[in-house]
């Protein structure tokens, strides 16, 4: 069977206008060459600082961008040719989760509205059936009927992702992008959704892309990570594996910058020296040598190669070509 | 040696819904040289404490109720406001959250930075300006002349923190209150950011409150803990000893429910969701969402009784003596 999302070598570049006018303009490679691939009932969780182009991807892969180059497949068919009026039939399938709660909620409308909402635009449902599809989402993410007649402003933080999520749900997905779903939130609550969020895969057997700069929710929530640093894919493993042996030398900087919650074990945090390159001028031969701590001569010449170090575990590095 | 202590301080707000108690009797004390993390969720008060401390309350809404905020043996609630200029950024500074925001657009960083050693000493330009380049030299900013000239807006996330962190100790401050200074930064970056700021402070024992949500930094960079709920201080400690014997049922949830970079087990989430402040739960504020409830709970405000000789809890199920331990196999955790 095929992934249920697939990509293959997405492109995704900005001109950025400059000068007077903006008459010259430069162009920003904000996505190069990803690819991917999303199963049922798997999490690819996807990491990076910021500015690294996670959300770009999201993005691309649900059409909410315009793609400059590569393919993105829906179970083996390519929905990036195909025309906006057949893609709308395939929506539903492919849903979205974003940050923040706050600014993702109309906040004019009651929570049976936006919940309903996708379903009637959608499939044009209406009335009863339409409201019995929303009290079903909506106790799956553990709310109420109560709750159908307030207003986002009346919930809490965590409340409004509950809502979001639910949003997501009702027209019956079979792959989530997360968006930092959990970034607005304290970790009490945070913990709350990311227990909904992998209650809901095992439930229903969701394929995942989970974004997130933070590596211990991305641990904890995944099923493979992906490392992205400055628009591509610098490491892929499955969990187990990517936490006791990363490869990239990016990937043990960042592993090792997290602070860990352990004051009998002090660290060293400042892992990693300079900063994030800007975009618009991308190093030449491998993005991460300015910084890197296992530079060699080939690596300010010629981009890393990918190799695969283990089943599944695959490093843009030329310290392991 | 204290350097700060933070005595039964009441802090309330007024706006259009009514008067909320942000702070209820919070008591704090910070040592000369010490770090003292002050962690909890949002709107719990842990801001709002700092910038009491300033004097940066807006008043109105804001009304400081009750309490005394004793900074070397003066209480900063009563001095005048000239004395109080003299002491911000000079003998107490302060490093905010987001370094865009709080550095000025339209100035160049040697202009501002200029601007806090003018207020604080009789200095001529070349002075100030060699004591600025020392200072950023002493944050590992390179080039530290170059930067001076420049606009915050030519400078990285980490770079502007950076020079935050400059700007605040360029006159040798006694106290640094750091207020959540890397939440905005990717984590490489944090890195950087606070591995200069504690070999700063170190280096020149000064004190730090350092104010954040994320247990991670207080237990790689704090010596003591204040874990505040809902505007009290539920439980302090030195960071080794709340980590390993937690005794408030918050701190338990709290330290329960982070996602471990270590370990794939399932996550402790605390039920239910922070009250609000307007209609506090009577009692122990904490109680509604607390597993381990008793009878008193909902009648009588715990106090902060010191446990032994270094561990501060507010809790009615916590005996005199603690229950080290049995914390961490209690229910529910």
């Amino acid at each position: 069977m095929p992934p249920v999302i697939e990509t293959k070598n997405l492109v995704k570049r900005f001109r950025i206008k400059e000068g007077f006018l903006g008459r010259r303009s430069k162009t920003l490679t904000a996505v190069d060459h990803i690819s991917l691939h999303v199963s049922c009932g798997e999490t690819l969780g996807l990491v990076g600082e910021s500015g690294s182009g996670k959300s770009t991807v999201g993005n691309c892969i649900l059409r909410l961008l315009n793609v400059t180059a590569g393919r993105v497949l829906y179970k083996g068919n390519d929905i990036l040719s195909i025309k906006e009026t057949e893609f709308r039939n395939i929506r539903g399938k492919l849903q979205v989760v974003f940050q923040d709660p706050q600014s993702s909620l109309d906040p004019r409308m009651t929570v049976k509205k936006i919940v309903g909402y996708p379903l009637r635009i959608q499939k044009g449902i209406k009335g009863k059936h339409l409201n019995n599809s929303v009290m079903t989402v909506l106790k799956d993410v553990g709310l109420s009927p109560e709750h159908l007649d307030r207003y986002p402003h009346e919930f809490s933080g965590g409340q409004r992702q509950r809502i979001g999520v639910a949003r997501a749900l009702i027209t019956g997905p079979e792959f989530i992008v997360f968006d930092e779903p959990t970034s607005a939130l304290d970790v009490s609550v945070q913990a709350q959704i990311l227990n909904l969020i992998a209650g809901l895969q095992e439930k229903y057997q969701y394929a995942y892309l989970f974004i997130s700069h933070d590596l211990a929710v991305v641990r904890h929530i995944s099923t493979r990570i992906a490392v992205m640093y400055m628009g591509s894919i610098v490491e892929t493993a499955p969990r187990e594996r990517f936490f006791a042996a990363p490869c990239h030398p990016y990937t043990r900087a960042l592993i090792a910058s997290v602070p860990r919650p352990d004051p009998f074990q002090r660290q060293t945090l400042a892992v990693l020296h300079g900063d994030v390159p800007s975009p618009l001028h991308l190093p030449e031969g491998c993005r991460f040598y300015p910084r890197c701590k296992e530079v060699m001569d080939i690596c300010r010449k010629v981009p890393p190669p990918r190799v695969e170090v283990a089943p599944e575990h695959w490093v843009d590095c030329h310290l392991y070509a | 040696m204290t350097l700060l202590k933070i005595d039964r301080l009441s802090v309330s707000f007024t706006n259009y819904q009514g008067t909320s108690s942000v702070l209820d009797r919070v008591s704090l004390t910070i040592g000369r040289g010490q770090i003292l993390g002050l962690v909890g969720e949002s709107g719990c008060g842990k801001s709002v404490t700092a910038r009491t401390i300033l004097r940066l309350i807006p008043q109105p809404p804001g009304n400081i109720t009750a309490g005394a905020i004793l900074f070397k043996d003066e209480d900063l609630l009563k001095v005048s406001p000239r004395r109080m200029r003299q002491i911000r950024g000079n003998e107490i500074s302060m490093i905010f959250q987001e370094p865009m925001s709080s550095l000025n657009p339209v100035f160049t960083v040697g202009n501002q930075m200029r601007e806090v050693v003018w207020i604080h000493r009789k200095l001529k330009r070349r002075e100030a300006d060699a004591m600025c380049v020392e200072m950023l030299h002493q944050v590992q900013m390179p080039d530290p002349e170059a930067v001076l000239k420049k606009y915050p807006h030519e400078l990285s996330g980490g770079m502007r923190q950076r020079v935050m962190v400059a700007m605040e100790l360029v006159c040798a401050p006694e106290l640094l209150i750091a207020d959540e200074p890397t939440t905005a930064l990717d984590v490489t970056i944090q890195g950087q950011v606070l591995a200069i700021l504690t070999a700063l402070t170190r280096e020149r024992n000064i004190s730090v409150l350092m104010i954040t949500h994320d247990m991670g930094v207080v237990a790689q960079v704090c010596d003591r803990v204040a874990v505040m709920y809902a505007g009290r201080v539920v439980e302090a400690a030195p960071v080794q000893e709340l980590f390993a014997g937690p005794m408030h049922p918050y701190t338990r949830g709290l330290i329960a429910s982070i996602p471990s970079m270590d370990a794939n087990d399932s996550l402790y989430s605390i039920p239910g969701s922070v009250p609000t402040l307007i209609d506090p739960p009577p009692g122990c504020r904490f109680h509604p969402r607390c597993t381990v409830r008793l009878d008193a709970c909902d009648r009588q405000v715990p106090e902060l009784r010191w446990i032994t000789p270094e561990h501060q809890v507010a809790c009615h199920g916590v005996p005199i003596g603690g229950r080290k331990g049995e914390a961490a196999s209690a229910p529910g955790y």
